[in-house]
């Protein structure tokens, strides 16, 4: 694994895609890929984009990636699809609307598969923008899977989240949801030709409007939201509402540059070591929680699960009772 | 906790403009719980590789109407070798006549598979084919 490893702090691509399917594809491949890549990530900017299905996402990560690419930045790609709860495999197709992309060994595409994880992305994720910051990609967009509710994992894991609406997908003002507020950096209307683009521009910019008042949950931390006037002492980022037409590509070249500023912003104004810390804390916890019922796997028995779920079916134990027995069971190494 | 898959990619090189067939055979595989790599319609042989070593699928997929595949499929085997891929299997599907099967599978097709082929011998073929690489990689 090691040498594998070396060989994609090179940025070769084999190396990098043979890892990926490694850390899919069990947790301790993962730790072992994280613990020697670790040091040599941070560098990278991890940009979400998310939204409903039909949005245009995929068309639009297509002309964002061109877009970079003009600006020489070596660019990773990873595509989140669902996995069928049903069979477990996925149709993964985002690379059917990236075929402008290929041939171009500054971009590498990985499509990923849910594979059960709710919340827009893979478990795995996490693990594979490590290798392609590790592998020196400038910028790695993230597309996820996404049900138009705020997708948190993205908001965690990108320094910077891109949220797509499209026209006529219920864009009155009662059906936007407002948990989007709370996740993006950028929001954009896609399909900005079609009827109801000006419609769905305008609600959005009113739910922004109405949030500016008051202390707004974003990305997690509470943050006074950017009101009018105020802006010089305390330099906060303005969410604004982009159009694009992704297939035309027009609108791009302003999405990326208010990309490129956010980033500007994060960095001088001490929110990308903020974001950092904050994702740190998240990170942990979730790996704690995995790890814990992993060893709680390992040392529970079988058949004392088993006879614990019974009693708690039967009603003669409570669930609350059952799990602090359960609990008993872990032996904390000191 | 171990989580393997078998990701399998779904390729329609050159001009052909049906992949009917094709999304079948990927729904398939995705029914068969496999993740299916699907590229699209039009892709050169140089975009097939590029995605096959991107993706790291265990078996590439093909599907040729047109008549086509003595021209494309060589081409796709020759890129595989060059960029130390020549152990995927590479599957053909499609119209190939018998008379270019035995080609095909000289060029280094292992197996090619003609209309009316079932999903379920499809499947199964995918499942031997990465459970013989596994088997020679020692597991």
């Amino acid at each position: 694994m090691d040498e594998l490893l070396a060989r994609v702090r090179q940025g070769s691509r084999r190396a990098v895609a043979r890892a990926i399917t490694q850390v899919e594809r069990s947790d301790g491949q993962a730790r072992e890929a994280v613990k020697y890549l670790y040091p040599h990530t941070g560098q990278a900017h991890v940009i979400g984009v998310t939204g409903p299905p039909g949005s245009g996402k995929s068309t639009l990560v297509n002309e964002l990636a061109k877009s970079f690419r003009r600006r020489d930045c070596q660019l990773g790609i990873i595509a989140v699809d669902p996995s069928s709860p049903f069979s477990g495999g996925a149709l993964l197709g985002d690379r059917v609307r990236m075929r402008d992309l290929s041939g171009d060994p500054g971009i590498f595409i990985r499509s990923m598969a849910s594979r059960g994880s709710l919340g827009g992305l893979a478990r795995a994720t996490a693990a594979v923008v490590k290798i392609l910051d590790a592998a020196n990609f400038d910028v790695i967009l993230v597309e996820t899977v996404g049900a138009g509710q705020a997708e948190v994992d993205i908001a965690n894991m990108a320094h910077t989240t891109l949220v797509i609406e499209a026209p006529g997908m219920g864009d009155d003002i009662q059906s936007i949801k407002a948990g989007i507020l709370e996740i993006a950096d950028l929001l954009i209307v896609n399909k900005a030709d079609r009827p109801g683009a000006e419609n769905t521009v305008k609600a959005l910019r009113m739910m922004l409007h109405m949030g500016q008042s008051t202390r707004v949950r974003h990305h997690g931390r509470e943050v006074q939201a950017a009101a009018t006037g105020d802006a010089a002492e305390d330099p906060q980022w303005a969410v604004e509402v982009y159009k694009t037409v992704a297939t035309s590509g027009e609108g791009v070249e302003e999405v990326v540059g208010a990309i490129e500023s956010h980033k500007a912003y994060l960095k001088e104004s001490g929110e990308w070591s903020a974001r950092e810390r904050d994702r740190s804390r998240q990170e942990i916890e979730q790996l704690l929680q995995a790890q814990l019922l992993a060893q709680l796997r390992a040392e529970v028995p079988q058949a004392e699960r088993e006879r614990l779920i019974e009693a708690v079916a039967a009603r003669e134990v409570d669930p609350y009772t059952a799990a602090g027995r359960l609990l008993a069971w872990i032996k904390l190494e000191t | 906790m171990e989580d393997r898959k078998i990701r399998v990619l779904v390729a329609k090189p050159g001009l052909d403009g049906h992949d009917r067939g094709a999304k079948v055979i990927a729904r398939g595989l995705r029914d068969a719980g496999m993740e299916v790599i699907y590229t699209g319609l039009r892709q050169t042989p140089e975009m097939v590789v590029e995605a096959a070593l991107q993706e790291d699928v265990d078996v590439v997929g093909l599907s040729i109407l047109s008549g086509a595949h003595t021209a494309l499929v060589p081409r796709i085997i020759e890129l595989m070798r060059e960029r130390e891929m020549e152990e995927v299997p590479i599957f053909l599907g499609g119209i190939v006549p018998t008379a270019d099967v035995e080609t095909m599978q000289a060029a280094g097709v292992s197996a090619v598979f003609g209309p009316g082929t079932s999903l379920e011998e499809i499947v199964k073929a995918v499942r031997e084919a990465v459970a013989g690489r596994e088997d020679k990689a020692g597991g």
